[in-house]
């Protein structure tokens, strides 16, 4: 009648893919226009009609675009991850059918992150294009070296979406609106995205205190790879803190997903 | 074979929410104030049992299924399906169960085909084997023509048999069904009834918890009734029934507080037991409903005033009342 033969947890994880990936490609026009409204936006004052306006200098643009491709990312995997889960875990109870899967606890949020890092990479790549569409070729831009842009590329994902697990584990449903307001606004325009850290030199206490903002590490490490002509932080740097920025958040992320999910 | 469901002292308390205290550093454990769901379980169901678990709310019900289902974890005590580990063996025993939710949790983002698809990838079964079961589910449930449609326009009686099509997919040993009827209409429930013992029939486990002291009488072939986290009796509805005080249970409401009035009641010819709570009075009484007239008059000879009279035959219903103290709804 019944087998109790183990399902092997590779099937189980790549069939929550499946599903993932084709749910967000069903609302690929959505996910397009919550990340990359605000990156399209930015491009077009930052990038276009302020260097038009001539009020900033044309280069600005080879600073701007990895930042915007940064943000982009960030957003991305942090939302991919967070934002259902938040839902999931509160009104819908959605994730219970994967928690009553028989996949070990820790893989089922492994998956989700695994989704997180997809989405993030792939916002990314879009912004590439576009930048180039809004504002022009961008002096100083290299794509060279794309195996090293896309490894930190996922880097950056890995750890937006690691942080993703844990906010959307930590965070309840009423609090979203003030988790914007209160962690992901300074958090972008203090993120170096739209200047480079070293221009930071001007307000040294800024300087050291923007160093907790894991974003100044994905925009450095863009432009270390995009634009290594601009003033940057040393790559290998910049991929050690995200890869402990990684470590951290999925320890803890994982921790708050055990307690949502194992009462 | 080992039994279906077999828990050993079962124990689950809760942490009290954190309450701030002036001028303490905050030294207090908690556990003085920790909430106790569920205090020494012990419960052996066999293959093949219908099961009730049978109690109020905030009995320890979902708790105990939430244990075995492996979605909580105990405090202390041990819990097995087929004789795994509940706590060391997740995978295998979620690979064992189907579990039916009090509130449908559908996938929202799939049709209900896919719904039932994807969970058939969950748990390993090829393609063809998920098509094939799928549809058969969905006819015999009766939604075969709601197959492509989203979750979201279903009812919540439809919405409810797609969630036991989904539980039945990977053929389960056991079947959970935590309140499955608390949202449905009463030709629903008439309905749902009728699925769960064409289940029966077919030989599977069924453990289901209700409130509803007549769902659990009609479909149970044995209860377990909890209250406060102890299994306060389990047997056969009939053997429950016979243990019933063989009386019947007289509920006056009053006009103001019980208490007074609970000796005189408790003489009168015919009663034999008078339980008190707040305005509630429960008089036990062996000739039916004929101590009702003496009762009400011991009760005005104290100035009190019957607001409401409730008549209950012995029945599941007078037997938990007398084991808990406490009324079903």
């Amino acid at each position: 009648m019944t087998h109790d033969t183990p399902v092997p947890a590779s099937d189980v994880f790549v069939a929550m893919l499946q599903r993932d990936l084709r749910v967000a490609r069903r609302e690929i026009g959505f996910t397009l226009v919550r990340t990359l409204m605000q990156p399209t936006l930015l491009m077009i004052v930052f990038g276009y009609l302020l260097p038009k306006m001539q009020m900033l200098p044309p280069a600005y643009v080879t600073t701007l675009l990895p930042g915007v491709l940064a943000v982009s990312l960030a957003l991305s995997a942090v939302q991919s991850v967070a934002l259902p889960m938040v839902a999931s875990f509160g009104a819908t109870k959605e994730i219970e059918d994967r928690l009553l899967a028989p996949l070990p606890t820790h893989l089922v949020a492994l998956e989700l992150v695994v989704v997180g890092v997809i989405q993030g990479v792939i916002a990314g790549l879009i912004v590439l294009p576009l930048g180039r569409v809004i504002m022009g070729s961008a002096p100083g831009l290299t794509l060279s070296s794309f195996g090293l842009t896309l490894g930190m590329m996922i880097l950056a994902a890995a750890a937006f979406s690691t942080l993703g697990l844990w906010l959307g584990c930590a965070v309840k449903v009423d609090q979203i609106g003030l988790m914007f307001s209160f962690i992901v606004a300074p958090m972008l325009f203090f993120g170096c995205a739209y200047y480079p850290w070293d221009g930071l030199r001007v307000v040294p206490w800024l300087q050291k205190a923007v160093l907790v903002n894991p974003l100044v590490y994905a925009s450095e490490g863009m432009r270390g790879v995009l634009t290594p002509g601009v003033p940057h932080m040393d790559p290998a740097i910049v991929a050690a803190v995200l890869t402990a920025v990684t470590v951290f958040a999925w320890w803890r992320g994982l921790k708050a997903f055990y307690r949502r999910a194992v009462g | 074979m080992p039994p279906a469901i077999e828990t050993r002292a079962l124990r689950k308390s809760y942490p009290a929410p954190p309450i701030r205290r002036r001028g303490n550093g905050g030294t207090g454990t908690g556990l003085d104030r920790a909430v106790l769901a569920l205090d020494g379980l012990d419960l052996t169901i066999e293959p093949g049992e219908f099961f009730g678990l049978l109690g109020p709310n905030g009995a320890g019900k979902t708790t105990t299924i939430g244990i075995l289902t492996t979605r909580v974890r105990a405090t202390s005590g041990q819990a097995f399906v087929g004789g795994a580990d509940v706590a060391t063996h997740g995978a295998l025993v979620r690979r064992r169960i189907g579990v039916v939710p009090q509130r449908p949790n559908p996938d929202r983002g799939l049709s209900v085909l896919e719904n039932l698809l994807f969970h058939g990838a969950y748990f390993g079964l090829s393609r063809a084997v998920t098509a094939e079961r799928s549809g058969s589910l969905l006819e015999q449930l009766g939604m075969s023509d709601k197959a492509d449609a989203k979750v979201d326009v279903l009812s919540g009686g439809q919405q409810q048999r797609l969630m036991i099509a989904r539980a039945l997919l990977h053929e389960p040993q056991v079947i959970f069904l935590d309140e499955p009827t608390v949202g449905l209409d009463p030709q629903a429930r008439l309905a749902f009834w009728e699925i769960l013992r064409a289940l029966h029939r077919d030989g599977r486990t069924i453990v289901m918890t209700t409130h509803y002291m007549e769902e659990a009488d009609q479909l149970c072939g044995r209860l377990g009734i909890v209250d406060h986290g102890k299994l306060l009796a389990c047997d056969t509805p009939e053997a429950l029934k016979a243990r019933a005080p063989g009386e019947t249970l007289i509920d006056l409401q009053l006009d103001g507080d019980a208490d007074d009035v609970a000796i005189p009641c408790r003489f009168v010819e015919g009663v034999s037991r008078v339980d008190v709570s707040g305005n509630d009075l429960r008089a036990f009484c062996s000739r039916g409903g004929e101590a009702l007239p003496a009762l009400i008059k011991a009760v005005e000879a104290r100035g009190h005033a019957v607001r409401n009279i409730n008549l209950v035959k012995p029945s599941l219903e007078t037997l938990f009342v007398s084991l808990t103290g406490r009324r079903l709804d």
